[in-house]
């Protein structure tokens, strides 16, 4: 994220900026380790360092709802929202980008939140399968996955489910081909994928009638 | 659905002939309110809402994380553990090895071989070292890092091939020979001679990973003496009994508990050595531990279906009758022994007719981990082979390749005694599936297409299974209870593993004693609360469970009569079960079960199912066919899947919504083993080179074909059980990669004799088409 060329602005919204990842990272560590002039002058322009096992305040937008959590820099935006906040649906697949399991929305576009620092997240709008619930009600996209049976075990589901509504928000009436690279990020290893398809097309009628 | 009738009748009961056994059995369901219907999951919501708790998602007050430490050689010996380091660390609660006192209980390989928990030897990367307990996965990552582990590196051998030779390292001081078995029936070698044409290949299947997409392991707390473990696994009962076994514990002190569960695939029928770690670490610090297998760890230790190579050789009359098939199949179980050549030979000896079969298998160790079963094991390999024999042998004999199956139907399980099959199904998925695709035309139009110019050339191609299991059987108990206003619960040991057997059972209940599924309280897959169900496998638990609920419901209906009879005054043989009433038959009199004086004094009345033996005379058996249609673009070597058709005969259908998804599955399933999948051992060091889901590749969204149709053979198998209804899991994924490969045949004019069919393999063969 972020690393798209995008210009200063963004940069520092998403906290990936050199001083806001040196912060976090542990700059007193660094100094130590650097020595030099530049590493002091880092530390002095920074804050004291974090080591693992320590945490610092990190304020995420997760449903709609403000939660502080004292995060380690190397926690993942999954890593908090599964384990601190209790938010399970986002699944751990591969905590590595490949599978999707732990698809969320962030700014309403779906990512991988195990690829994702939770202190990148702060600042944005994070949804999870749990906020696309109309109060008790399954919402549209929920909805649709269980009537058409989008899915087997069900681990998978709710990353698929934020990458439907993802690509809902963004093309709210996709073609069979769009639905299939739309979905295309997130494995299925019980094979539901025709009925995925199904699902998500049946998402898109109801949004639009 | 609004398109659907009230009633379904379109399920012709099936050699309608009674049971043979003593006792007298229940009549089948003429006609059919819930089942057979398309019907959303009874937990869609749970599954949909992201509210279903999967054991990864437990979090315990003041729970820590385990991992273990892999050993990172395919064979090393263990010259010194020093763990000091990752005990200091801040963070850190326990770490154990096989240094800890009391930390290293035998842990069973097989039945045959037992080891350690931490052994000495390493045999195959991955295998455990150490574990350790931390306030988070990350710290307990920094914690295994810093365990220090001295190897003494040994000699490997990781081609199932190359462990044969003479000078092989040896896995084993008794060599690297797992196992041998053969078969024989009539004479192959008069049956050659009979023959008109004789063909011989070889095959190659390569090693195929389960890899569900939620890891294995499990969380487990100690109450004093009482273990609870919260296990991804497809039978709770199996874990209990493994850990139990391990621990040296009475099983009424291992409760295991693993309701929700994400996917399994057969490599979650037994438990691992992380739960035995977990519960080790977990009694050293008095909190509960969660261990879950990194994604690395899961495609190097928690199963494969295993490598094989096949050579057959069929023989057969100008007319297309079978007169001899032989067949020889090497497989690799691993580092210990796992049923490296399980079933192997099934496919050839049992899926068509023919009186002259010799097979051999040879079941080779190796230095990787162990084979788990994987969705029809043997069948899926067996059938690569066999399929695009028969197809080849179409050929020769210038036969259709369904005209040439539909030749040498057999009428029961040669390999079973030739006891009789119950259904014709192995004929019906033949020709309705040939019919529904429309066989001859797409043959004639893909043959048409390819006179054209382009790089593009389309083909076509089938296949067909069996499965021998399926049948389902005993040991399983279930439990229905109403409630004193007429609810119902369910509670069955079974685990729903995906496929949707808390739906289905469901509607057996519902349509037994005439309640809504989605009102229908279900407990399952917890030891300590469910009754007994053998593991969710082998395409068993329908066959096993839904006759044992059906059971159940009717002891309680028999009880809820004799209720309305006392309290109507009449007998009982007058009354008619009606829904949420019991009334007499000529309508006139009759009580709401709500309104049963004795339920309401009573407040829960139970039935017991128990599963009752099947008829010992005959084979219950599904059958399967798949067709598809194939672009290969001759200049890249990719392959596009533009449509595949899956006819299944599994007797009653239950729910048409997941035998839908269970048809897609497989098929998916079955389009990564025959073209996306393979596992890669390095050959300088041994090691696992696609140990994650970038480089094992998994069919994706974009991988499979655009179109998948299910057309069910929908019938009633009267003698396999009290609700008609056999397995479907597996035969779904059996006949895929074969009818791909013989679709791409038809295409290019290239066999494809090894698995993946990729682009790579693609243009390597067509390279070699054109030098020849």
């Amino acid at each position: 994220m972020g690393a798209d060329g995008s210009d200063d602005r963004t940069r520092e919204r998403w906290g990936l900026t050199r001083r806001g990842f040196m912060k976090f990272w542990g700059a007193g560590s660094m100094a130590v380790a650097v020595g030099g002039a530049a590493g002091q002058a880092v530390a002095r322009e920074e804050e004291p360092g974090v080591a693992p096992g320590e945490g610092l305040p990190v304020t995420l937008d997760i449903n709609g709802r403000q939660h502080t959590v004292l995060a380690e820099a190397r926690w993942t935006l999954l890593y908090v929202l599964r384990e601190e906040l209790g938010l399970t649906a986002a699944k751990m697949g591969c905590e590595r980008g490949e599978c999707g399991s732990c698809t969320v929305l962030i700014d309403n576009a779906p990512r991988y939140a195990c690829l994702t620092l939770a202190m990148e997240a702060e600042g944005h709008g994070i949804e999870t399968a749990e906020g696309l619930m109309e109060g008790e009600q399954l919402g549209q996209v929920q909805q649709s996955f269980a009537k058409e049976d989008g899915l087997q075990c069900g681990y998978c589901t709710p990353g698929q489910i934020m990458a439907a509504e993802g690509l809902l928000r963004k093309n709210p009436d996709p073609s069979f081909d769009e639905i299939r690279l739309g979905m295309s990020g997130n494995l299925c290893r019980c094979g539901a994928y025709a009925h995925i398809f199904n699902a998500v097309a049946d998402a898109a009628k109801h949004r639009k009638g | 659905m609004a398109d659907e009738p009230d009633t379904i009748e379109g399920q012709p009961r099936y050699h309608g002939a009674p049971e043979a056994g003593a006792e007298a059995q229940p009549e089948g369901w003429a006609h059919t309110r819930v089942i057979g219907k398309r019907r959303p999951r009874v937990d869609a919501y749970e599954r949909a809402s992201g509210s279903a708790v999967y054991p990864s998602d437990v979090v315990l007050p003041g729970m820590v994380h385990g991992a273990i430490l892999g050993c990172p050689y395919p064979n090393a010996r263990i010259r010194s553990i020093d763990t000091s380091e990752a005990e200091a660390m801040a963070g850190v609660y326990a770490v154990i090895s096989a240094n800890t006192p009391d930390a290293n209980p035998d842990w069973p390989y097989s039945e045959e071989e037992t080891g350690k928990l931490f052994p000495a030897h390493c045999r195959f990367e991955g295998e455990a070292v150490a574990a350790v307990a931390a306030s988070s996965p990350y710290v307990a990552a920094d914690a295994l890092r810093a365990i220090q582990v001295e190897y003494e590196e040994l000699p490997f051998v990781s081609d199932e091939l190359a462990a044969l030779e003479a000078d092989a390292p040896a896995v084993h001081a008794d060599g690297n020979k797992a196992g041998t078995s053969s078969y024989v029936r009539g004479n192959v070698d008069i049956g050659l001679d009979e023959a008109a044409v004789v063909l011989e290949e070889t095959y190659r299947t390569a090693s195929e990973m389960q890899t569900p997409l939620e890891p294995h392991g499990c969380v487990v707390r100690w109450d004093g003496d009482r273990l609870t473990v919260w296990e991804s696994t497809q039978g709770v009962y199996a874990v209990q009994s493994e850990v139990a076994e391990v621990l040296d514990l009475p099983l009424s002190r291992v409760r295991v508990i693993g309701d929700y569960m994400g996917g399994g695939f057969g490599s979650k029928l037994q438990t691992g050595k992380y739960a035995i770690a977990a519960a080790l670490l977990a009694r050293r610090i008095n909190r509960p531990v969660k261990c879950f297998m990194t994604r690395e760890q899961t495609l190097l230790t928690m199963g494969n279906r295993p490598p094989s190579t096949m050579t057959l050789k069929l023989g057969a009359r100008r007319d297309g009758t079978l007169t001899a098939i032989e067949f020889k199949g090497i497989g690799a179980s691993g580092a210990y022994s796992a049923g490296g050549t399980s079933l192997l030979d099934w496919l050839a000896k049992d899926l068509y007719r023919c009186d002259n079969v010799r097979t051999e298998l040879t079941d080779v160790y190796i230095h990787a981990q162990q084979a788990r079963p994987f969705r029809a094991p043997g069948y899926v390999q067996c059938s690569w082979a066999m399929e695009q024999a028969m197809d080849a042998l179409a050929e020769r004999l210038d036969m259709d390749p369904v005209a040439l199956r539909l030749k040498n139907i057999p009428a029961g399980s040669q390999a079973r005694d030739d006891k009789p099959y119950t259904t014709d199904g192995l004929r019906l998925c033949l020709e309705k599936g040939a019919e529904a695709f429309g066989w001859e035309r797409a043959r004639a139009e893909a043959a048409a297409q390819r006179q054209g110019e382009g790089h593009l050339k389309r083909g076509v191609g089938m296949a067909a299974a069996n499965w021998f299991v399926g049948d389902g059987g005993p040991p399983s108990t279930v439990m229905v209870r109403m409630f004193a206003d007429a609810t119902v619960n369910l509670n069955m040991g079974a685990s729903d593993i995906g496929t949707g057997t808390k739906t289905a059972m469901a509607m057996v209940v519902a349509e037994e004693l005439g309640v809504d599924p989605d009102a229908i309280q279900i407990e399952h897959a917890d030891t300590a609360t469910t009754q007994f169900a053998t593991p969710s496998g082998g395409s068993k638990t329908v066959p096993t469970e839904a006759p044992t609920v059906r059971r159940a419901c009717l002891e309680l209906k028999d009880r809820l009569m004799e209720m309305a009879a006392g309290q109507l005054g009449v007998e009982r043989e007058q009354l008619v079960f009606a829904g949420d009433r019991i009334r007499t038959a000529d309508g006139n009199d009759g009580v709401r079960l709500r309104d049963l004086e004795s339920l309401r004094t009573q407040k829960v009345v139970m039935g017991i199912g128990q599963r009752q033996h099947n008829p010992p005379d005959v084979s219950i058996t599904p059958f399967a066919a798949q067709f598809c249609e194939v672009e290969v673009n001759t200049l890249t070597g990719e392959l596009r899947l533009i449509r595949l058709l899956g006819t299944n005969e599994s007797g009653r259908v239950i729910n048409r919504l997941t035998w839908d998804g269970q048809v897609v599955g497989g098929v998916t399933m079955g389009v990564g083993f025959g073209t996306t999948e393979q596992r890669v051992l390095d050959g300088p060091t041994g090691k696992l080179c696609n140990k994650n889901w970038h480089d094992y590749k998994l069919p994706t969204a974009l991988d499979v074909p655009a179109e998948v149709i299910s057309e069910p053979i929908t019938l009633t198998d009267e003698q396999a059980n009290i609700v008609g209804a056999k397995g479907l899991g597996e035969p779904v994924t059996i006949p895929t990669a074969g009818a791909i490969a013989n679709a791409v045949y038809d295409a290019i004019g290239v066999r494809l004799h090894n698995t993946p069919v990729n682009p790579v393999t693609v243009v390597d063969r067509l390279d070699n088409r054109t030098e020849t």
